[in-house]
């Protein structure tokens, strides 16, 4: 079988290049997104998980999988999609945190902060440009599931918060 | 009834729930009063569709017909349509919008948090993604509630007018059938009397909160356990079911 020439390792280090598709300074494997790779005789069987059940990226992230191992000659790949254990925030590398917020996203902090009745207004949320706390929740929702609306009232400037999840 | 067909039905019922309030949500794409409120409802709407491919997947698996979410979600009447009648009901204001929200969003997160512990570990694991969603929808529907509630007099009125209207169709959301005794007593769903005290008191809390009134009335709607359904759920499916009806191959 050609995909003994494959080790897991091997397969993860391919699967690492692959941005998410809606924040591209991150990897999949960085957000937490790929959960596991399982080889076989049959083929290599690749494990992800959404950030959210709606997420629309799924079916691209799909599709950049299959087409990423076959371009390196890794031979029957499926893609196999879990909700176990549930995506959470806190999965996120410290550099994926880092490189988000030199993007100009305000990072998720830590999945202690979601309470019931917490949200938002409650938290401390750093600007990404200009690290002043003081700022202010715009909107809860914002251009795509996983961010919130802010802005920072020392630097003015409107930016987007990772909510924690 | 058999496990098997429990499962399917339980599964369909929490699929159809996702759905169909999904679609209503999502209805309501460039309607909203304000931006960030278009942004809001669309993005719930996106969790709900989200969940229900989850579930109705889930659903399909079981029932080992050979069919996809999309023949569930697209390819059946309204007669087997399990959904609580309150996710069909159209949104008269943003009021409505709110209050139907909120009384569902609270008797979501609830629920959820039981059936993550369910065993059967699709609807635990689905569950377990759900909560943490809901737990956001319910901070949105308590936050606009009590904005309402307390804003104008106009806003005030609306707003209990709203839950009023809604009060009728919060009974049947903790309705049983055959399905549930069979999986209540394999661990696999819950008892809904077991959270209907935790969902009263913290819906009387939001609305007390809102300086609103609970609604008294003890008239409840029912039906949709047996599929029988508002004539606006026809509409519902005759808009979301056409493409597939019209082409029944189409993909894209």
């Amino acid at each position: 079988m050609v995909t003994k020439k494959f080790t897991r390792e091997d397969i993860f280090k391919l699967l690492s290049f692959i941005p998410d598709p809606e924040i591209p300074v991150v990897s999949i494997k960085e957000m937490g997104m790929l959960r596991d790779v399982i080889l076989s005789d049959e083929g290599c069987e690749v494990i992800i998980t959404p950030t959210y059940t709606g997420c629309p990226a799924m079916g691209m992230i799909e599709d950049d999988i299959k087409r990423t191992l076959s371009e390196n000659g890794v031979p029957s790949v499926k893609v196999k999609l879990v909700y176990a254990p549930a995506w959470t925030t806190d999965w996120m590398s410290l550099e994926a945190k880092d490189k988000m917020r030199k993007y100009g996203i305000a990072p998720p902090m830590s999945s202690a902060c979601t309470k019931l009745t917490a949200y938002g207004k409650h938290e401390f949320i750093k600007c990404p440009h200009c690290n002043s706390t003081n700022t202010e929740l715009i909107s809860m929702f914002g251009s795509t599931a996983c961010k919130a609306l802010y802005k920072c009232e020392h630097c003015k400037e409107p930016f987007e918060y990772f909510k924690c999840h | 009834m058999n496990k098997q067909k429990a499962i399917f039905n339980y599964a369909l019922r929490l699929g159809d729930n996702s759905l169909v309030l999904g679609h209503r949500l999502a209805e309501l794409c460039s309607k909203g009063p304000i931006l960030e409120e278009d942004l809001a409802l669309t993005n719930m709407a996106l969790d709900h569709i989200g969940r229900a491919q989850a579930f109705l997947g889930y659903a399909a698996q079981v029932e080992g017909k050979n069919k996809t979410a999309d023949d569930l979600a697209y390819k059946r009447a309204e007669r087997s349509f399990y959904n609580n009648l309150i996710m069909e009901l159209p949104d008269k204001d943003f009021a409505a919008t709110i209050a139907r929200q909120l009384l569902v969003s609270s008797f979501e997160y609830f629920l959820y948090t039981e059936l993550m512990k369910s065993k059967d570990e699709t609807i635990a694991a689905i569950s377990a993604k759900a909560v943490k969603e809901v737990r956001y929808h319910l901070a949105h529907s308590s936050d606009w509630t009590c904005r309402l509630g307390e804003g104008t007099a106009v806003s005030h009125e609306k707003m209990q007018n709203a839950l009023n209207d809604l009060w009728m169709f919060t009974g049947e959301l903790f309705e049983m059938n055959d399905a549930d005794a069979i999986l209540i007593k394999e661990g696999i769903a819950i008892d809904l009397n077991s959270i209907k005290q935790q969902w009263l008191e913290h819906v009387n809390g939001v609305i007390l909160e809102a300086t609103l009134t609970l609604p008294s009335s003890d008239f409840m709607q029912t039906g949709s356990r047996k599929g029988i359904h508002t004539e606006y759920l026809g509409h519902i499916l005759s808009e979301m079911q056409y493409l597939q009806r019209a082409y029944p191959t189409a993909q894209w």
